[in-house]
């Protein structure tokens, strides 16, 4: 990376710092749980990491009070920046009551919450993504200047949705940004055998937009990428599609073992990649960040961390007969 | 009180509707500037515009997806399905996300959606242009689903659901559209979703059916009138979830059920009815629940021979009367 280029997108130092810290409070929650899940206190975990380049950077790109964001089951990063807290995403690894997302009704990473405009969302992939066109539908009709943005990984760019969706935005000039995270793997397949073309981005030329491939290790690469389909968007001159290309840094879930389907050596030549570290070493050579500030920044992400797992832990969970509830509005 | 078809009822509701919601907006395959196949959304494009009625791509999915993803913003969309057998590729955004929203949420999202759908057979439509698909939909709660029978109940029911909070797929069936006409008042009345109708008081036999089977069974009930049996017809106009009640009611009070539909028979909306009769009215009854159906094969054929057979019909209706009324 090289020197100030966050100021060359319009990015203060507090905005990169700020950044840095949504990164890694995604990572550290998900480090967390991670930990409760083999411990056995949280039946399930599906994880961000080696994402949260692509999913910070592009939501500090978007206008996060007023922009809707649908994302999909890694979106730890996303949901974070546009709003959601460390205690609501422990509430879900729980399955408590309290949880915005869903209470405790939901699978963790079935993020949704009508205040901060993140479309709630399902397990049967790219689903979301008409929904995100259904909104930018909905913010052409009546003339309001918000966009939405929509994410998926690469694998589930293969669903009928993915191409039905981005086909209406195309066909309407939509201000719908659509963002894969092509992190290689779709469970255990990889790329390769997923996509014909070399790159999800290639499939944009059929649906009349734009499609960009970025480093999705950068941050700011992505934020570049997102804020001018931003641009574009407002300006009513329609859709994007961006692929964020980074690495799956876990396994698929806690459920699954990857050392089934790839090598050890892969995933070590990744993490030197791991946009955690690289991102750390940019905001640390240009004087941003240093040893102690990220020591006090550790330290506080850790007591959020701690304070939220906590917290959640000891909360209550639906009573038994709440699973009757909501089905209709009542 | 003006005359009008079923279908005109629909493209009133609609019209109706979009002057009195300026969220309310249309979107399908040639709704737009064609006006519907079926010409349910004519004149409507001239009336409101290219984005209130919107011509979609040729995409079921997108068009369930983008509704969905609209009502979730708050706008109040009607997707149209061209024929019901085209909603295959949509059950996922229905079943999965439409019908599950509010629950999986914790009613902090909702899909106020209509999805309407000309359904039904006995036009020569082959096997797919003439199914009923509302089995498919019936045991997915958070959806609801309305069959209409009448002029009346269409304008009434489609303005119900439209201002509805909660997904609702409005059947339609395609043979009615012109076939059927009757007095639908001119005022902005709304009917409750998830009520059954009595549509004929009679004290010897019950039938409980909807959609076209209710005309079929009314026809049949004038002619088995002469002969002195006196038929009972509860039309169940919302067919998931059901109306207990009314289906309790109307089968106590004569304890002869004759249950009609014109979808398969094994695993259709009757079957439900009947299990709902056989918990609660077994010491009312004097007669076992009959079911007259369409046979268990994958849909209609095209030969009129072999369309015919498979329809239900008045005559076929009449028979099951009254062998139920002779039981």
């Amino acid at each position: 990376m090289t020197n100030e280029r966050h100021k060359k997108l319009g990015l203060t130092d507090d905005d990169v710092l700020e950044m840095y810290k949504t990164m890694l409070l995604a990572r550290k929650i998900d480090e967390r749980m991670w930990l409760l899940n083999r411990a056995g206190k949280i039946p399930f975990v599906i994880s961000c990491q080696g994402q949260e380049a692509a999913q910070v950077g592009a939501s500090f790109a978007l206008d996060r009070n007023k922009d809707y964001v649908a994302p999909y089951y890694r979106d730890l990063g996303v949901v974070l920046a546009f709003g959601m807290t460390a205690k609501d995403l422990m509430l879900s690894g729980f399955a408590k009551a309290e949880d915005p997302n869903s209470g405790g009704r939901q699978m963790p990473g079935h993020f949704g919450q009508k205040k901060n405009r993140i479309l709630s969302g399902s397990s049967p992939v790219t689903t979301q993504l008409p929904h995100a066109v259904g909104v930018a539908l909905a913010a052409k009709m009546e003339q309001k200047d918000f966009v939405s943005f929509v994410t998926l990984g690469e694998g589930s760019s293969n669903q009928g949705d993915f191409h039905e969706g981005l086909n209406f935005a195309g066909v309407h000039d939509l201000p719908v940004i659509t963002m894969v995270e092509n992190n290689k793997y779709a469970i255990s397949v990889p790329i390769e055998r997923q996509l014909a073309s070399e790159n999800v981005s290639d499939r944009a030329q059929s649906y009349g937009m734009p499609g960009f491939t970025v480093d999705g290790n950068d941050p700011l690469a992505v934020y570049e990428a997102v804020q001018e389909a931003r641009q574009r968007a407002v300006k009513g001159e329609g859709p994007t599609l961006i692929e964020a290309v980074s690495y799956r840094l876990t396994a698929h879930s806690s459920d699954d073992d990857d050392r089934q389907y790839r090598e050890k050596d892969e995933v070590e030549e990744a993490k030197k990649k791991d946009s955690i570290i690289t991102f750390t070493t940019y905001l640390k050579d240009i004087g941003i960040l240093n040893d102690d500030i990220d020591k006090s920044l550790e330290k506080e992400i850790s007591d959020i961390v701690n304070e939220a797992t906590d917290y959640a832990e000891n909360a209550d969970y639906a009573a038994p007969e709440d699973a009757l509830k909501y089905v209709y509005e009542e | 009180m003006p005359v009008m078809s079923y279908i005109q009822a629909v493209t009133t509701a609609l019209r109706e509707e979009m002057i009195r919601d300026e969220k309310v907006f249309i979107l399908g395959e040639d709704v737009g500037k064609k006006g519907g196949v079926f010409r349910a959304t004519d004149g409507l494009y001239d009336e409101f515009g290219e984005y209130r009625v919107l011509d979609t791509p040729l995409a079921e999915s997108a068009i369930a997806g983008v509704g969905i993803g609209a009502a979730m913003y708050g706008m109040r969309p009607v997707a149209e399905m061209q024929f019901a057998d085209f909603i295959m590729p949509a059950v996922n955004q229905i079943i999965s996300e439409a019908a599950k929203l509010r629950y999986r949420s914790n009613n902090d999202w909702n899909a106020p959606i209509t999805i309407r759908a000309p359904y039904g057979g006995g036009v020569h439509g082959a096997l797919y242009h003439s199914q009923s698909v509302e089995a498919v939909f019936a045991n997915q709660p958070g959806l609801k689903i309305v069959m209409p029978s009448t002029p009346y109940d269409v304008k009434g029911l489609l303005k119900a659901a439209i201002r509805d909070n909660d997904p609702v797929l409005f059947f339609e069936h395609k043979r009615a559209y012109r076939l059927l006409k009757g007095e639908v008042p001119e005022d902005d009345y709304v009917l409750p979703i998830g009520k059954a109708d009595v549509k004929r008081e009679g004290s010897d036999i019950t039938v409980i059916t909807y959609g076209l089977g209710v005309h079929f069974a009314l026809q049949a009930a004038e002619k088995l009138a002469e002969e002195g049996i006196d038929a009972h017809i509860l039309d169940l106009r919302t067919v998931y979830p059901l109306d207990k009640d009314a289906i309790i009611e109307a089968a106590s009070k004569t304890g002869k059920v004759l249950l009609v539909t014109e979808d398969n028979k094994e695993g259709s909306i009757i079957g439900e009815v009947s299990a709902i009769i056989a918990e609660n009215c077994l010491f009312d009854l004097d007669a076992p629940v009959q079911r007259l159906a369409g046979p268990d094969v994958p849909a209609m054929p095209y030969a009129p021979t072999m369309e015919k057979y498979f329809m239900v019909n008045p005559d076929k209706v009449e028979k099951a009367m009254r062998e139920l009324a002779e039981f």
